[in-house]
């Protein structure tokens, strides 16, 4: 029984599973359940009272009865305890269920999401997103093992001996309290169930919003994608397409995707982006490349692209993304920057150089500065030493003191000359060289030119002039600078040719090739400023271009010493510079500056001993012959009307010295007073001035005196002793030619008008200084001072007083005229700027009167002259030295447009700078009337 | 006394110097003064006095010139300017003729407003001077009424 008991309490224990199928089924399991309660009551009432007692049978039956009773009832409770329990578990684990189900749908539903999300990407986003519901699940799990731990410490524990109703009633008291316990938790738990519910509903409702959420950044995303000034796309590991963003606007969506760029279109840079594409895909490594497409489709363009690989969940690559960039304008920026940055550097550099070369320009021009300005401080002394060496010479001297005079004198003119290169040189550079434009015959030019080489020749070469017919008769141009380029060409033929000839050829030519490039040049004057010169003076004139020669059989010049020929300071070599002398200046200044500066052109062909032509072009303009304007040059003047018909038409002069038979100049004896004049002015303006330039500018149109000047006798020396004939003779003793004693003498026969100019001037003058003293007895020299400013006159009215001389005071140009006409003056001061008539148009005028003996040209000037009767003229017959050159010094303010040469060419002698001081005028007494 | 016509002189002397240092006058101006003998011992106030007259004959003609509304005559202006630039050179006036050489580039360059301030300046710079040479003057005449006589400075 017991045993039996045991096994059914084991069955029940063990089988209470089986329990609920069959209790289950019943209708009241709702009283059941709810009668254990009222059970506990009843087992309660039961007391029992164990005694050891005789069993009476009656008794016993009835005791066993009510065991059986109480068993049975026992057994019953069991069985609906049983039951409940199973009911309770058959609740708990509907729940389970149901709650499982629920995480499963979660979790179904999480990897939905989480499957959305990766789609796009496994951004940290996505992550954040679905935090919640992560924690969500992670508390849930929780709970399950929670849950296990409650069904662990569910034991039943019976005090009681086994089997006896102490046992049972304990057991059953305790099975109730674990009821009880269990129904607290079923209802907790039901609590709780509802509780995850409306947890579950309310997070139902984030979803919703995350969703929405999601679709709105969606909806950015794509926005900026479409309008992103970047194409963007997706490419699988055949970097085929998958979809692409911002694609080119002519292409269709289906003729991209599924594509790649190569089948796509093609150019430069094609094959180069599907390559670097591909490179990526193999490295596994996003990286960045600028490429230069050159496609039909879109013209050049630059891209710069970014591709990075894509990945699967297994971390196998299945394509790149793909985003490209438009950078052509950035790219195009850059590279002009980067130019822009070369240029800078290299300007910078320029710059620099550039500061170098103004820096040294500078330094050069202060140094020609100072050069200029030595040269003029060592001319006027120099002028003074040579001049006063020249007054010298025409005093007695013994042969060895001539002879070192005649050294004394040739060297300083070559100083003279080479101080004037120097001056023309400075000037030429630094722009202020001002061209003339004045009329003049080229014929009478090119026969002076060569008279005055013939004159100092000391060798036996033939001198040649020839003149095209065509040349006109008549042109006009800075004749003071063609004379200085003609002179210097000349001399330079005659230097370098030992026996043959040298010539001078002019002939008319079109207009040069030379022209339109020259007129590009920067050139401080070019034609064209020469020609609106004239155009100034109202003569609209013809320009004629004059191709000069200067040839000769000299000894040539080496092919490759051409080009250095014309630099400064530069001569074919040092061996000639040597053999032959002169600073290398000369042609320098002919070519580069006086030629160029006329707008014209120097060239030279030579041949090595066979000799070299000198050949310069220069535009003129074509004067129109009666036109006798003031500008008119002193050789026009110079000769004399009845002249003009010979001297015009004559094209040849041929000179050959020592012998005078030969003297073929075209013409004739010159006779009359006004040749007589001239003569005499020249000696005197050789000897107050001295300078070479003025020599060859001053001298008459013949003067046989000079072509036969012979080896060391100067031609004043020849003149101041015609009548000795010993010495004349010693002088042509000097020379190699056996010829000169007879032409000497030939000349003075054959030209009376020459000799009676020596005639008459002898008894008058032997020297200078006789002169001076025979016309002047009273001992003070005259000086007339020509000055507009008060307060200048009084300042040197002032300094002359304290010299010694009075001065006579005329305020303007035709004052100075005026008084001068009234009386002879020893010296005049002549400022330059001055109202009515300017100092140097009055110095023009005088030195006219002095040329010509009357003063026509400033009456046609406009001078209104004081007395214009026979008495001036009676005058001026009556005292012979009134014809002499007047010495006329400057006085100039120092400044540009009263420069030292303006000076000179408008016939002064000399010039002191302003303001006048003491010693400034002391000097210039001292040169002037010693 | 003999105190008094040294400090005169030493005044005098230091005055001068600070004339030609200031610029206001050049070796001209000493010029001027060796010129001044017993036989004009006046010369170089009369010049002086000739030079201001000039001064304000000239400066008047030159704003006259310059106040013309339309077209100034520049050349006008020039003449005067080249006179007084010749006058102040001559009376060795530094500084004026240092005005005068701008004024002229002005005048050649047609600057209107350059000339009217040159004029204004040389206005200014010849009464300056004009002043100083008054006081320089009177320095002179102090001296001699202290019985002192007017020492010749060397401005080396």
């Amino acid at each position: 029984m017991v045993c039996e008991m045991e096994i059914e309490d084991m069955d029940v224990e063990v089988l209470s599973s089986m329990w609920p199928d069959d209790v289950g089924t019943e209708t009241d399991k709702q009283f059941n359940v709810e009668k254990p309660a009222g059970d506990q009551d009843t087992l309660k009432e039961v007391t029992i009272t164990e005694k050891p007692a005789i069993a009476d049978l009656k008794r016993l039956s009835e005791l066993m009865d009510s065991t059986h009773q109480g068993s049975s009832q026992l057994t019953n409770l069991v069985k609906q305890w049983e039951y409940m329990q199973d009911h309770a578990v058959m609740l708990l684990r509907d729940e389970l269920k149901s709650l499982s189900r629920q995480r499963e749908e979660a979790e179904a539903k999480e990897l939905e999401i989480i499957e959305e999300h990766n789609f796009e990407s496994n951004g940290h986003e996505n992550v954040l997103v679905l935090d919640d519901k992560s924690d969500f699940l992670r508390s849930s799990s929780f709970r399950e093992r929670k849950r296990s731990q409650v069904f662990d410490s569910e034991k039943i524990e019976v005090d009681e001996v086994y089997d006896t109703v102490g046992y049972w009633k304990q057991k059953a008291l305790r099975l109730e309290k674990l009821l009880e316990a269990s129904r607290e938790r079923e209802r907790r738990l039901i609590e709780k169930l509802n509780e995850s519910l409306k947890t579950m509903e309310s997070h139902a409702a984030p979803v919703e919003e995350l969703t929405q959420n999601l679709r709105r950044a969606e909806g950015f995303l794509h926005f900026i994608l479409q309008n992103a000034p970047i194409v963007m796309g997706h490419q699988d590991k055949d970097l085929r397409y998958l979809f692409i963003y911002n694609k080119f606007p002519s292409l269709r969506e289906q003729d991209i995707l599924g594509k790649t760029d190569v089948e796509i279109f093609d150019g430069a840079g094609v094959k180069e982006s599907q390559e670097f594409k591909k490179e990526v895909l193999e490295k596994g490594m996003a990286s960045k490349r600028e490429i230069t497409f050159e496609t039909e489709l879109f013209g050049s363009k630059t891209f710069l692209i970014y591709v990075e690989p894509v990945y699967n969940k297994l971390g196998e690559k299945i394509g790149i993304n793909y985003m490209g960039m438009e950078v052509t304008d950035q790219v195009r920026k850059r590279e002009k920057m980067g130019k822009l940055r070369e240029h800078n550097a290299v300007r910078n550099a320029m710059e620099t150089e550039l500061n170098k070369t103004i820096h040294i320009t500078e330094e050069t021009m202060r140094a020609k500065q100072m050069l200029a300005t030595m040269s003029h401080e060592i001319r006027s002394p120099l002028s003074g030493v040579v001049g006063m060496a020249e007054i010298l010479s025409t005093t007695r001297l013994d042969q060895e003191q001539r002879q070192l005079l005649n050294v004394m004198i040739s060297s300083g003119d070559l100083v003279l000359q080479l101080i004037n290169d120097i001056l023309d040189l400075s000037k030429v550079e630094s722009g202020v060289m001002k061209l003339e434009a004045t009329k003049f015959r080229p014929r009478e030019v090119v026969k002076h030119v060569l008279q005055t080489a013939a004159a100092s020749l000391k060798k036996s070469l033939t001198l040649e002039g020839n003149i095209a017919d065509d040349v006109p008769i008549e042109v006009v141009g800075d004749v003071l600078r063609i004379r200085q380029i003609l002179t210097n060409l000349i001399s330079n033929a005659i230097k370098f040719t030992h026996k043959g000839k040298v010539g001078i050829k002019l002939e008319v030519i079109s207009e040069p090739f030379f022209t339109s490039e020259n007129m590009n040049d920067n050139k401080p004057t070019t034609p064209k400023q020469i020609l609106s010169n004239e155009e100034q003076n109202g003569d609209p004139e013809t320009t004629v271009w004059i191709c000069c020669d200067v040839y000769d059989t000299g000894i040539g010049i080496p092919e490759n010493a051409i080009p250095c020929l014309f630099k400064k300071y530069m001569q074919a070599s040092a061996d000639h510079a040597r053999k032959y002398g002169g600073t290398g200046l000369g042609l320098a200044i002919c070519k580069q500056l006086k030629v160029e500066l006329m707008g014209g052109r120097l060239t030279v062909t030579s041949r090595v001993n066979e000799g070299s032509t000198f050949t310069f072009i220069l535009p003129y303009k074509v004067a129109t012959p009666n036109d006798h304007s003031d500008d008119q040059d002193e050789f026009s003047d110079m000769s004399d009307h009845q002249h003009i018909a010979e001297d015009t038409t004559h094209g040849y002069f041929q000179f050959q010295p020592l012998l005078r038979s030969l003297y073929s100049s075209s013409e004739g004896p010159v006779t009359g007073q006004n040749f007589l004049t001239h003569n005499v002015t020249q000696s005197s303006c050789i000897k107050l001035n001295g300078f070479a330039s003025d020599l060859s500018h001053a001298l008459p149109s013949t003067n046989i005196a000079q072509s036969e000047a012979i080896s060391s006798c100067s031609f004043e020396s020849a003149h101041k002793y015609p009548n000795g004939e010993s010495l004349y003779k010693e002088y042509e003793s000097c020379s190699s030619s056996q010829a000169s004693n007879e032409g000497g003498a030939l000349v003075m026969e054959s030209e009376p008008a020459v000799s009676s100019r020596r005639q008459e001037i002898d008894p008058h003058e032997t020297t200078s200084e006789r002169c001076e003293e025979s016309s002047k007895p009273d001992s003070k020299p005259k000086i007339l001072l020509v000055e507009d400013n008060r307060i200048n006159i009084m300042v040197s009215q002032s300094m002359m007083k304290q010299l010694g001389y009075p001065i006579d005071i005329a305020t303007n140009g035709v004052e100075a005229i005026r008084a001068l006409q009234r009386s002879n003056y020893d010296l005049v001061l002549m400022d330059v700027c001055m109202p009515v008539l300017d100092g140097l148009k009055a110095t023009r005028l005088i030195r006219s009167y002095e040329e010509s003996g009357n003063w026509e040209a400033a009456i046609e000037e406009g001078v209104d002259l004081d007395t214009p009767s026979s008495e001036t003229l009676q005058n001026r017959e009556v005292c012979v030295c009134s014809t002499k050159r007047l010495p006329i010094v400057a006085m100039t303010a120092n400044t540009l447009s009263e420069s030292s040469e303006e000076c000179y060419a408008n016939g002064m002698d000399s010039f002191i700078s302003k303001p006048v001081t003491l010693q400034k005028l002391r000097e210039c007494l001292e040169q002037y009337l010693c | 006394m003999d105190a008094l016509v040294a400090q005169l002189q030493m005044q005098f002397r230091d005055y001068t110097i600070s004339l030609y240092q200031q610029g206001f006058l050049d070796d001209q101006f000493t010029e001027l003064k060796k010129l001044q003998d017993e036989g004009s011992p006046d010369f170089v106030a009369e010049v002086l006095s000739l030079f201001f007259e000039d001064c304000v004959k000239l400066i008047g003609n030159m704003a006259r010139a310059l106040d013309q509304t339309g077209t100034v005559d520049y050349s006008q202006v020039g003449a005067s300017v080249h006179q007084l630039k010749g006058s102040s050179s001559s009376v060795g006036a530094k500084r004026v003729k240092g005005l005068c050489v701008t004024f002229k580039e002005y005048c050649e360059a047609k600057n209107y407003e350059g000339c009217v301030r040159c004029l204004q300046q040389v206005d200014i710079e010849y009464k300056t001077l004009k002043t100083k040479l008054q006081d320089m003057f009177n320095l002179e005449k102090q001296i001699i009424q202290a019985g002192g006589i007017v020492p010749q400075v060397d401005i080396n």
